[in-house]
């Protein structure tokens, strides 16, 4: 022992952490000493220690060390040093995953877990459980009960979490021990209130029955632990948000947690105030109580209650921004917060709610502590100024010089990108920002180290930089980059150049002359996009220009990949048809909300987890419908509508309808569930009753729905050759052969079912169905084009819109039902106007081009004279009649 | 919206991490297997954790998705992280627990070269605060109860002298039993 603690000293002398130095093999070798008898517990317990700590620093063990260490471990269980004996069994948790033949110790394991020695038990439930499987777990589960319902505390708690984490592996063993976890429900002690809930509540939560009744036992029973009451909270509002607005009969939950506002514990008073104003059904009177509680946490002493207030407060301002302004006071004293956190989360707060004459201050008291917080909160912290900027865009220039100070800064690609794509969202959404904004971004792009954003704000250049005072101020720019930077700035500038080329006819020349200067580029990718432009440039021709320089390839990029690796496997003696491929739909306004929202919504966006790239709506759909045969001789997916439901989301049978169009067919698909437990559904179809002209072609029936499946069935009908009648209104029947089952097993009664039908609601078809929307950056462009052309007919009518009385829902409803795509953003009203007009382009399945022009005046209703040209006389008659 | 309702659960604590003064681990857990599932990962985001947190003593931070509250002390930092949108006052407890459980282990004397001489004893309080993310106790003494703490370890210097003269007693005894 004395040789021992000398050896100690000196590595204490050595290095000062005696840990440091210690190496993997050196330590197992040390392990052999776990065999000798006696026991030496001083020395074991300190290789011990060594062993774990180098698993705790992230050493890696192969399985064969591992089991060596491990079996050597268990010859430790001949010694009474409890210090020794607790380590083995952290020890065995550790090695648990990696050593082989672990379950060796079960029966030490259980020998301590029931024996008299209090400081063992509970550990060594912990330890066993780590090693148990579920077999293993039949074994002890009568022990496992005993501790569950034992009188020491220590013992009950490590039963009741161990049996959570078996939940994992032996659900079904762990569910017969609810009784058990009831009975400790009831306990005096606080976590082991805590644990039985927590444990109750992993059995029973598929059950909302049970689980009501659960929460309505314990609401009324007042538990001991905080931690309990949080847990409750939190099942309560789960519940309640579940439910959703069905009536009042759940106000005695709502009442729970208010009551739980007055608990003396901060911690559930925070709890319950956090699910208070995160709750659908919260209305601005019962939100009251909850907020006062944050404001008054935002003042106390402690930074945690002060970060948890201001940061549950941001929530509340994106849904209830009157409901915080009573706060604004105590969220300006945060402003100077020595915790930056804080000051950056009442800021952004501050922004949601403020008024228009607070912005000024605010963007100054923001600007002295930017450059101190990390970069999550300053991409927060530009969110909202985002949201600032589009709520108040009269303030435009002093947040445009503001974002401009911080893109000057140090900061990492997301900060930037963030600031950059507010800056581009500001400028679509306000043509005053647009010069000042393009000059900023161009500023930018000239000492910016991150290719991407450079590449798309060069993109953003070429396409509204044409269309200034001055375009020729932004080449300059430009060129720089043609001169400096790596090849993907090269060929993005190149790319820009040509855009202006193509659009601003006295600077062409020029930008032939820089073009022809980048064909000497030493990349290829530049060489070859100089080379392009420069020859459709001198072509002189404007629909040129048009299709191959200013819009951009409508069609899916990842179908054309697929479909051109096709080509190639099949056989090449025709040419590749660049129209069967399906045309991309730009996103409509509101996915692009949603988004808008999503990274709006605050900090919780900034997770590891980085989200996949979204394969367009028909995208999913063609993988899907590649699965039915029938479906391949149709030609390629033009487009798929939104999901229409045909039923109320509470009924026996929901079906939702897919509208999906070919060129030449329609195919609707249905999505059946069935919601009952008691029935089999055999050959379930949807019988359409179809307008005038449609032919059915095929019907493609489900053939078993059991309960709580989605199950889907096809028809295929053939589009009227007379387009006008493809506008029309489907009647529909679900129609099904029942077989009542047993609702556990699933399995028939009888062999015997009986034909049944079930009447949904009617469907319809419009031309939004048939159109896919197109996006024209240079919309007028187009327009004179088709007026030139002679393959373009016109079609012209005046009506009013009686039922709507502002224009931005006439252009709403107009841009809905014929599915068209608005353009150059004319889909914004400028405020207090009364005349707009309306750019819209799409293109028919077949592939016929469309393009509309909605002039609206509004009086007391909104009157639209709708001017639509259409490469086919047809077309261009359907959306005319279609919108009368 | 973006606001959470709470997933009723026990699993609340993503990790809990003790680092020198030169952001050095000393001993960290990680619980959730999707919150830094590799050793090289858990590393970089606690240099990045101690980075942002040894100059200003604010006690609260958000870091890549988590709540990371934390607390120091000469020339040790204590870590307790859960996920954005747990309750911060629950994941303050189980801080202080975990600091109060040291100090109460440590008699008071906070610093790293106390904590390598007891790591022992500290590795079995974090395993008596936390097992698997779900807190089993945040009461300090009832922590230190259940670690067992060794008597005879004391450094001389912390030793009263009553101590002291009971070792030397039983030194002599034995030597003069040779």
């Amino acid at each position: 022992m004395s040789s021992f603690k000398r050896e100690k000293k000196e590595e204490e002398d050595g290095g000062g952490n005696p840990f440091q130095n210690i190496e993997k093999t050196t330590v197992l070798q040390e392990a052999r000493t776990f065999n000798e008898t006696p026991v030496n517990p001083r020395k074991c317990t300190h290789i011990l220690t060594k062993i774990l700590y180098l698993l705790n620093q992230g050493e890696q063990f192969g399985s064969t060390e591992a089991t060596e260490a491990f079996f050597a471990m268990t010859k430790l269980f001949q010694s009474k040093d409890v210090i020794l004996r607790r380590m083995v069994y952290l020890g065995i948790k550790e090695l648990s995953s990696i050593a082989d033949d672990v379950i060796i110790v079960t029966s030490s394991l259980t020998k301590d877990m029931t024996g008299k020695e209090d400081l063992y038990r509970a550990a060594a439930i912990r330890a066993l459980c780590s090693i148990t499987d579920s077999t293993m777990l039949q074994a002890i589960e009568r022990y496992m009960k005993q501790a569950i319902v034992d009188r020491n505390s220590a013992v009950s708690s490590a039963a009741l979490v161990s049996s959570l984490h078996m939940t994992k592996i032996a659900g079904d063993v762990v569910k017969r021990w609810v009784n058990e976890a009831q009975e400790a429900v009831n306990s005096d002690n606080i976590m082991v209130q805590y644990h039985a809930l927590g444990v109750l509540y992993h059995i029973r939560k598929s059950d909302r029955l049970a689980v009501t009744k659960l929460v309505a036992k314990l609401t009324r029973m007042s538990l001991k632990s905080p931690y309990a009451v949080c847990m409750l909270i939190r099942i309560t509002a789960k519940l309640l948000e579940e439910e959703g607005d069905s009536g009042n009969s759940n106000n005695h939950l709502f009442e729970f947690i208010d009551s739980c506002l007055r608990h003396k514990s901060e911690m559930v008073t925070y709890e319950a105030a956090h699910a208070i104003v995160n709750l659908k059904r919260t209305s601005s009177r019962e939100l009251a109580p909850a907020i006062s509680i944050l404001q008054l946490f935002c003042s106390s002493p402690k930074p945690t209650l002060r970060f948890a207030a201001v940061r549950t407060l941001n929530q509340v301002a994106i849904s209830h921004p009157a409901a915080v302004t009573a706060c604004n006071i105590d969220l300006e004293n945060l402003i100077s917060d020595s915790n930056r956190s804080i000051a950056t989360l009442a800021i952004t707060t501050l922004l949601k709610t403020g008024g228009e004459s607070s912005v000024e201050r605010l963007m100054k008291q923001i600007s002295m502590f930017v450059s101190e917080i990390s970069d999550e909160f300053k991409v927060v912290v530009v969110q909202a100024i985002r949201a600032l900027a589009l709520k108040f865009p009269r303030k435009h220039s002093v947040l445009m010089n503001f974002l401009s100070a911080m893109l000057r800064e140090e900061g990492g690609f997301d900060y930037k990108a963030s600031i950059a794509d507010t800056i581009i969202t500001i400028i679509e959404d306000n043509p005053d920002a647009k010069e000042t904004g393009l000059a900023h971004l161009c500023e930018f792009i000239e000492d910016c180290e991150h290719t991407s954003l450079a590449v798309r704000i060069l993109h953003l250049l070429g396409k509204e930089g044409p269309r200034t005072k001055q375009p020729s101020r932004y080449i300059r720019f430009i060129y720089n980059r043609v001169l400096l930077e790596d090849p993907r700035f090269r060929a993005g500038a190149v790319s820009a150049m040509a855009q202006f080329g193509a659009t601003c006819p006295d600077l062409l020349e020029n930008i032939q002359v820089l073009l022809t200067r980048c064909q000497m580029d030493p990349d290829d990718e530049v060489r070859d996009r100089a080379t392009y432009y420069s020859n459709i440039l001198s072509r002189q021709d404007k629909s040129l220009y048009n299709n191959y320089i200013i819009e951009p390839m409508k069609i899916s990029i990842s179908a054309l990949e697929r479909s051109l690796q096709e080509y190639i496997q099949g056989d090449t003696e025709q040419a590749f048809d660049i129209k069967s491929i399906p045309v991309v739909s730009p996103l409509a306004a509101e996915e692009i909300q949603t988004i808008a929202q999503k990274t709006d919504g605050m900090l919780s966006s900034t997770g590891p987890a980085s989200k996949p790239v979204q394969a367009s709506r028909e995208e999913n759909y063609i993988k899907e419908l590649s699965n039915v045969p029938e479906l391949q001789q149709l030609g390629p997916l033009f487009k798929s509508s939104d999901v229409v439901e045909l039923t109320e989301s509470e009924t026996e049978f929901v079906v939702r309808c897919i509208k999906h169009s070919y060129t030449k067919h329609l195919v609707l698909q249905f999505n059946c569930t069935n919601t009952l437990s008691d029935l089999l559904l055999e050959n379930v179809r949807v019988q359409v009753d179809p307008s005038e002209g449609y032919n059915i072609v095929k019907e493609i029936p489900c053939p078993k729905l059991p309960y709580n499946e989605t199950g889907t069935s096809y028809i295929i009908l053939e589009f009227p050759s007379d387009l006008s009648q493809s506008v029309g209104t489907f009647g529909a029947v679900l129609k099904f052969i029942a077989k009542d089952c047993d609702p556990t097993t699933g399995i028939p009664d009888t062999d015997e079912g009986y034909g049944d039908e079930y009447i949904l609601e009617d469907l319809e078809v419009t031309p939004s169905d048939q159109i896919q929307r197109v996006s024209k950056v240079n919309w007028s462009a187009a327009w004179d084009e088709a007026t030139e052309a002679n393959n373009y007919s016109m079609m012209n009518i005046v009506f009013s819109l009686s039922s709507v009385s502002t224009l931005e829902e006439a252009i709403k409803n107009v841009v809905q039902y014929l599915g068209l795509q608005a353009a150059e953003h004319s889909d914004k009203v400028p405020e207090g106007k009364t005349v707009h007009t309306l750019l819209l382009a799409g293109v028919f399945r077949g592939g016929a081009d469309i393009l509309a022009q909605a002039k609206l005046v509004l009086a007391d209703t909104v009157t639209m004279e709708l001017t639509v040209k259409a490469t086919e006389e047809s077309v261009a008659e359907l959306i005319v009649f279609a919108i009368e | 919206m973006d606001g959470h309702l709470l997933e009723p659960t026990l699993y609340t604590v993503k990790g809990i991490a003790i680092l020198d003064n030169d952001g050095n681990r000393i001993l960290a857990k990680y619980y959730d297997k999707n919150v830094f599932p590799t050793a090289k990962e858990q590393r970089t985001f606690e240099k990045n954790l101690f980075n942002k947190t040894h100059r200003a003593n604010a006690e609260i931070i958000m870091l890549d998705g988590l709540t990371c509250v934390y607390r120091s002390n000469v020339d040790l930092f204590f870590y307790v992280m859960g996920s954005s949108h747990e309750n911060e006052l629950i994941l303050m407890s189980v801080l202080n627990c975990l600091y109060d459980s040291v100090s109460q282990i440590l008699r008071k004397n906070v610093e790293k070269r106390a904590v390598l001489e007891s790591l022992d004893i500290v590795m079995l309080a974090m395993d008596e605060i936390c097992d698997g993310g779900i807190i089993i106790d945040a009461d300090s003494s009832s922590v230190v109860s259940r670690v067992a703490l060794r008597t005879d370890d004391i450094p001389l210097g912390e030793q009263t002298v009553a101590q002291v003269l009971q070792s030397a007693k039983e030194q002599l005894k034995w030597s003069l039993l040779k």
